[in-house]
């Protein structure tokens, strides 16, 4: 793990976390969308809040994409989950919603979970009987791209 | 009513999104280490290898379907309750699927952080 792909993992959070606010921010500006009006959602993009929210979650997909090249599913999630709780914050503290005592306590569980996760090992070494079988058809199914 | 239809969107983003990471883990593992492979052959490389890989577009596919599942969620449900809902009962799901499809080891500290975080979903519900 370098400095690099902390940043990639951190991008994950941050960009999440933002594109999710921004579309909230544009679906409550767009209105209740039902399944008779399936047109309302496909305008919907057309929402300046809803368009910026999706290039930063296009960003997010980058730097997903990225860490999900050289790191477990499993060890690139809470780094994912860690947004959720990020997004809870934002939409209390910008958007103005209201949260529970209990709900309150359910972000305090799952940050707990992602921070559990996060002190373990980072890397499964259980990739070998995986690995040692991709690559090979890997440079087969490659081999021709020069 | 729009409890009921925020919860089955939150159902929908599960099982689209669960799909997904795993086809796009897969894909992303056969294709290798990104950040190597732009220093070595540059970024039209990269973006080659990874829009060639055929689990690509498939996982692209049942991410499209769980990114217009959260758009209804969102219009229905606060935002506070539909994205930490699905997105945490999607890591749970995802621990599975990845350690049965992906054979990742999901070792006994991922197990309790995976409860952890499903009691954390359940309280929220509340």
């Amino acid at each position: 793990m370098t400095f690099r792909k902390y940043l990639v993992l951190v991008g994950i959070t941050v960009f999440s976390t933002a594109g999710d606010s921004l579309l909230a921010r544009g679906m409550k500006e767009a209105g209740g969308v039902s399944l008779h009006h399936i047109s309302g959602l496909l305008l919907a993009v057309l929402n300046p809040w809803v368009a910026t929210g999706i290039l930063f979650l296009l960003t997010f997909f980058a730097c997903y994409m990225s860490a999900l090249s050289w790191a477990d599913l499993t060890y690139v999630l809470p780094a994912t989950s860690l947004a959720y709780v990020l997004v809870a914050l934002v939409g209390h503290f910008r958007l103005h919603e209201v949260i529970s005592p209990t709900r309150w306590l359910g972000i305090t569980l799952i940050a707990a979970g992602v921070g559990f996760v996060a002190g373990g090992p980072s890397l499964t070494p259980t990739h070998d009987h995986t690995n040692s079988a991709e690559p090979s058809r890997d440079a087969v199914s490659h081999g021709l791209e020069s | 009513m729009n409890d009921l239809h925020a919860w089955a969107a939150i159902g929908l983003i599960i099982l689209a999104s669960t799909t997904g990471d795993v086809l796009l883990s897969y894909s992303m593992k056969r294709v290798g280490d990104v950040e190597e492979l732009w220093k070595r052959r540059g970024l039209l490389a990269v973006l080659g290898r990874v829009l060639t890989t055929p689990t690509f577009p498939l996982g692209l596919m049942a991410m499209g379907v769980a990114f217009y599942s959260l758009l209804f969620g969102l219009s229905w449900g606060n935002l506070s309750l539909v994205v930490p809902a699905s997105a945490s009962l999607t890591f749970v799901a995802n621990a599975v699927a990845a350690r049965i499809f992906l054979h990742e080891r999901v070792g006994r500290r991922r197990w309790i952080a995976a409860l952890l975080v499903a009691a954390g979903v359940v309280l929220m519900a509340l």
